[in-house]
This record gives structure tokens, C-alpha cells and sequence, in this order.
């Protein structure tokens, strides 16, 4: 049990309020699923912070890879025409 | 002053108490950081689950006695608490299994207690019953992994259990007080959960590969007040702030 590289860790999701979606809050060690749930219901909603909570194994995350990031977001920097900012908004329609 | 009542709210609150305070000594010491907030999570049920016994039995007892002082200003002898609550903690195997035993117990406890004819304990109860399902839980997944786990652990949780088996008997032990408070409705009696306690132990059992408790021969006394040399030690931590500065708060 000292040697936490043998426990997987898991990628703790929670939903605060009804209508809101589930947000990425920390991660944990736990041997399995459902000490893992236990473990992210005890470690982060302690302050009534959730109504409902996922766990995910970190492994099964498909990250991308940092070194990407050029090719993977870069382009999408200069296509401004993709935000729907040009358009005139009635006064009235107030802040959108 | 209704003086069983007075009585079998002060063991429950006792009983709280004291595992409370027990299972609190791990913070900051658990095996995993994840633990090490669960534990306490448990201790600090089970301390406010005291709280509201403790205050509501000063306003039974009607003597000016507020929950501070029937919590940190008595005498060993008279804190009425289950030995198996003050037992050192031992290794986490042990402290697992004893509060997997006394939240399966607390649970089918509460439970019947949330009709009891009497309000307030009706509305402890309809709290704690919240509180003592997810320690049974937690901790019931904790004895299956220990005692189906490694070869430590499943000798670690075999030694727990042999350690724990002689103070199980005293939760089902009835006296005056508690058939008193069965016949009025007000509090369950223990004697009458058995069955049903020990066919949940059993479940987790099975998975855990454990064989189950006997439960014949019993230790008594935690309930007239004659404890074990652990209780001394316990409570001169527990009551060291309110002895040497008497009425202090913070």
C-alpha cells in the first residue's frame, strides 16, 4: 500500500448542480472502481461540492501529445470568421 | 428526569464518542492520502451523531450539564461505551473490521430507531441512518479487499478478526435500561438485530473468504462502567484540554 505505483490513479469527474455538466476536479489512487468512487466522493465533496461524480482510469485517457500543439491548434488561430461576433445584435436583446 | 432514557442515550452517545475519538487518531498516519480523509470523514459522523446524544441527554437529564461536559467531564467509570469501541486501533485490517462491525450494527440500529415514538431520537436517527450506511459500506468493501487481498492482508484481517471476536457479544447484550426503552418504542432492541446483523457480516464474509464470528463467548462491562486499561489512556487525550483548562472553548 506505500507503493502507490501499483494502485491506479483515476481522474475524478463531479457534477455540482442539476443542469450543469460533470468537471474534471483532481485525481486519486484507488485499487479498483469502486473504492475509487468512495475515495473521490470522501477526498472532494466534503463541502457538499457534487451531486453526482464519475471516475475515469487515467489510462484510458487519449491525451494529446504537447508537441502537437502547433499543428493540432495553431490553425484555428486566424480564423476569426469562425466566432460569431459580426453580426448586429438589437439593443434590446441586451448582453448575449 | 426519565432516567433510562438519560442512560441509553449516554452509552449511544459513549459509543459514538469514543470510536470517534479512536478512529480520528489516524489522521494524518492513514496508508494513502485517499484514506486519510475517509477516516477522519467517519470520526467526524460519528462525533456530531455524539453531539446531538449528548445534548439531548443533558436536556433529559435537566441539570445543567451541556454536551461539553457529558462528553469531557466525567469519570472512567462512568462513560457506558462497547469495549470493542475503545480497543486500540491495532493495524488498519482491525480498524476496518471493527467499524465495518459497528456500522453494520449501527445501520439495522438506526434504522428501526427512525420510527421510535420518540422525536428527537427519531430525527438522530433519520440523520445518522445516512451516515452509518455509507461507513458500512466503505468499510465493508475495505474487509472484502484485505481479506481476499494479498497474503499480509488476508493474515492481517484473519488476526482482526480473532482479536475482534470475543467483544461482539456485548452489542447484543440487554439489560433493564435497554428493555425499557424497547417497550416504550423509543430505541430498538439490540437483542432483536442480531440475526440480522450477522447475515450481513456474513455476506461481506463470504466475499472477503472469511469464516464467520462467534459470537459465544462475550466480554461484558463496557455498559456498568468497567473498561479496558485502554480507557484510561483514551480519555486522558480525549479530556487533557477541557481537565487542565476547564470551560475553555475556541
Amino acid at each position: 500500500m506505500n507503493d502507490t505505483q501499483e494502485i491506479p490513479l483515476w481522474e475524478v469527474f463531479i457534477r455540482p448542480r442539476n443542469g450543469l455538466s460533470h468537471r474534471h476536479c483532481g485525481s486519486l489512487h484507488a485499487a479498483d472502481s469502486e473504492m475509487a468512487l468512495q475515495a473521490a466522493r470522501d477526498v472532494y465533496t466534503r463541502r457538499g461540492e457534487g451531486l453526482s461524480v464519475w471516475v475515469i482510469p487515467s489510462a484510458q485517457i487519449v491525451a494529446s501529445d504537447p508537441q502537437d500543439r502547433d499543428q493540432m491548434f495553431g490553425p484555428s488561430d486566424d480564423k476569426i470568421y469562425r466566432h460569431p461576433s459580426f453580426y448586429d445584435i438589437p439593443d434590446d436583446v441586451g448582453h448575449m | 428526569m426519565h432516567a433510562p432514557l438519560f442512560a441509553a442515550l449516554i452509552r449511544l452517545a459513549d459509543d459514538h464518542l469514543i470510536l470517534g475519538h479512536r478512529l480520528s487518531e489516524w489522521c494524518g498516519h492513514a496508508p494513502m492520502l485517499e484514506e486519510d480523509l475517509a477516516m477522519p470523514n467517519i470520526a467526524l459522523d460519528l462525533i456530531g451523531q455524539a453531539r446531538a446524544l449528548y445534548s439531548y441527554a443533558g436536556d433529559i437529564e435537566a441539570a445543567g450539564r451541556d454536551e461539553d461536559l457529558l462528553a469531557f467531564g466525567r469519570l472512567e467509570r462512568d462513560y457506558q461505551n462497547l469495549l470493542i469501541c475503545e480497543l486500540p486501533n491495532g493495524d488498519f485490517a482491525q480498524t476496518m473490521l471493527r467499524q465495518f462491525y459497528f456500522a453494520s450494527f449501527m445501520l439495522l440500529f438506526w434504522a428501526e430507531a427512525e420510527g421510535s415514538s420518540n422525536a428527537t431520537v427519531a430525527a438522530v436517527a433519520a440523520k445518522a441512518v445516512k451516515e452509518a450506511k455509507y461507513h458500512r459500506r466503505h468499510c465493508g468493501e475495505w474487509v472484502i479487499r484485505l481479506g481476499d487481498g494479498t497474503e499480509e492482508s488476508t493474515l492481517r484481517m484473519q488476526e482482526a478478526c480473532f482479536v475482534l471476536e470475543p467483544y461482539l457479544g456485548e452489542f447484543f447484550a440487554v439489560d433493564d435500561v435497554a428493555i425499557e426503552m424497547s417497550k416504550a418504542s423509543i430505541l430498538p432492541n439490540a437483542q432483536s438485530l442480531r440475526g440480522a446483523w450477522l447475515a450481513d457480516v456474513c455476506e461481506v464474509f463470504v466475499s472477503a473468504k472469511l469464516q464467520a464470528p462467534d459470537l459465544t463467548h462475550a466480554h461484558k462491562g463496557g455498559r456498568q462502567g468497567r473498561h479496558t486499561e485502554a480507557m484510561g489512556h483514551l480519555l486522558a487525550q480525549l479530556q487533557y484540554m477541557q481537565r487542565s483548562f476547564p470551560n475553555m472553548t475556541w
